[in-house]
């Protein structure tokens, strides 16, 4: 990696201090990882190992017990850096909006014109493929959907690095393939940094650049996978000789920690 | 109109139909009840003659001042003691039992701090409207998932905006239901310390007739009072399906 550090990790850890009669907990860490600029870095993990806490100090949403983050050469310190856009595996739409104003939200409260936010939320609209659901509330639309407009949500604010987590975790396989050539697409256009948490392998071998691979909590990247994948990639890649092979190899340095993970010595079963 | 409809209607006229009967027949005296048909006659008679005209205005300016108090008041106490957890577990225990409480017994004192005017009987409304905003707007922000929260975080809102702009929305359903309860409870109040001390207004004017024995005038005011909260839950009903309508998956 020539370019410099966009999200840059050093020594990060996160213990969860001991509370109401339950023990001092070692969630994550430490932790080291240098992003680079349009990089798409997935990290799988086995469950419980701190992948979604690994998001949450690189997004700002917690702070770290120890060690440093930076996004863009500055400090991340518990608070949302300018920039940074996040999708919840959980739905995070709000109902009692439709569409076109749940993807205008941020921007309106960013203090967006009217003209600016029609513009770019009819691009983002278009883009995410919801224009004629623009008038629907999240009610009306399938869970999919509802995370298109999520993800819309995210993308009209054109962050410079979207954090993912297991934004496809509820959906049936033939949808999770088909956003994720959408997420492909964002990707390419945006040209922004993207970390991809996931517990599907196939998911992150099919969309990264790297895969990050965590052991049992307290979670540490074991390895870090490079794809080989080219820029312009879709999720046709999955039937590649390449493809099972990467994928046997992920597997095969997760088996033993989602083994220890599951409270199994490992090697057993 | 539904199946469902259409049997409330024919049970109500039923009902309606068998009281006339009742009246008509002397089964009930008309000391204790007229017919509805002249009761429906009666409203409109003091409707169109303008003799109340001037205590309605009062009644319906008090019963409106209690409810908007008692809406704002308690949506802003509801979202304080949500943010302000401590103060709400010293409380809560409290609001359980706030409505044990009579009241009406503090009249007196709240004519010695409001003074003789329509006031006392705009705080009797909005005490007794006001802690069922308070529940429910808590109940409804307690509701607020998480991965909103931090929607609202990511979105860089502070917890002004948070409040107004993600927990108040979403917890609105709940908190409308404390605004129906509000609306009833305030006309229950107001109407309810008109009949005890004050010297205007429909309540005072049903107790007036009643004194007098005159039902024409008490029963006609009562319909009229009927009919308006009638009325008034039903928008709000309305408004809330259509509120609910958006929200269910």
């Amino acid at each position: 990696m020539a370019s410099p550090a966009h999200v840059l990790l050093r020594g990060v850890t996160r213990i969860y201090p001991a509370r109401a009669g339950r023990p001092e907990l070692h969630a994550l860490g430490p932790i080291d990882l240098d992003l680079a600029e349009g990089e798409f870095f997935a990290v799988v993990g086995p469950s419980g190992c701190g992948k979604s806490t690994l998001l949450e100090l690189i997004a700002g949403l917690a702070a770290p017990s120890a060690g440093e983050a930076t996004f863009e050469g500055r400090a991340i310190n518990g608070r949302v850096p300018d920039g940074v856009g996040v999708v919840f595996q959980e739905d995070a739409s709000f109902p009692w909006l439709n569409v076109f104003d749940n993807i205008a939200f941020g921007l309106r409260h960013a203090g967006g014109g009217a003209t600016e936010v029609r513009s770019r939320v009819d691009y983002a609209l278009e883009f995410m493929g919801l224009k004629e659901f623009a008038g629907a509330y999240p009610a009306q639309l399938s869970g999919g959907m509802r995370q298109r407009v999520c993800i819309a949500r995210t993308l009209v604010l054109k962050p410079r690095l979207i954090l993912l987590d297991e934004p496809f975790g509820a959906l049936d396989q033939q949808t999770r393939l088909l956003m994720g050539d959408e997420l492909l697409r964002l990707w390419r256009e945006t040209r922004a940094t993207i970390l991809l948490i996931t517990h599907a392998l196939d998911e992150a071998a099919m969309l990264a650049d790297r895969v990050g691979v965590m052991s049992a909590r307290p979670g540490r990247f074991l390895d870090v996978v490079s794809t080989g994948w080219p820029r312009e990639r879709d999720s046709r890649i999955v039937s590649s000789s390449a493809f099972g092979g990467l994928t046997s190899r992920l597997w095969t340095l997760l088996r033993a920690e989602s083994l220890r993970s599951l409270g199994h010595a490992a090697g057993q079963g | 109109m539904s199946r469902v409809g259409r049997i409330r209607v024919l049970v109500l006229l039923g009902a309606v139909a068998t009281l006339e009967a009742l009246c008509r027949t002397g089964v009930i005296s008309s000391f204790t009840l007229i017919a509805p048909s002249t009761i429906v006659v009666s409203t409109v008679e003091i409707l169109a003659s303008g003799r109340f005209t001037a205590d309605i205005v009062v009644t319906l300016r008090n019963v409106a001042a209690a409810i908007l108090t008692a809406m704002i008041g308690g949506v802003a106490i509801g979202t304080l003691l949500h943010g302000l957890p401590a103060t709400r577990r010293v409380l809560e225990p409290l609001f359980a039992t706030y409505y044990a409480i009579p009241v009406y017994a503090f009249y007196p004192l709240l004519i010695v701090v409001f003074g003789l005017g329509d006031l006392p009987q705009i705080a009797i409304g909005f005490l007794l409207a006001v802690m069922a905003v308070v529940i429910n707007t808590m109940n409804g922000l307690d509701r607020v998932p998480a991965v909103l929260l931090k929607a609202a975080r990511v979105q860089r809102l502070g917890p002004l905006a948070t409040a107004w702009s993600m927990r108040l929305p979403y917890a609105a359903p709940y908190v409308f239901t404390g605004f129906k309860l509000c609306v009833a409870y305030s006309f229950v109040g107001v109407i309810g310390a008109e009949f005890i001390t004050s010297s205007r207004g429909i309540g005072y004017e049903i107790a007036f007739a009643y004194n007098n024995f005159d039902n024409r005038v008490m029963y006609a005011l009562i319909f009229f009072i009927l009919a308006v909260v009638t009325l008034v839950n039903m928008s709000l009903y309305a408004w809330e399906r259509r509120l609910l309508a958006r929200r269910q998956r």
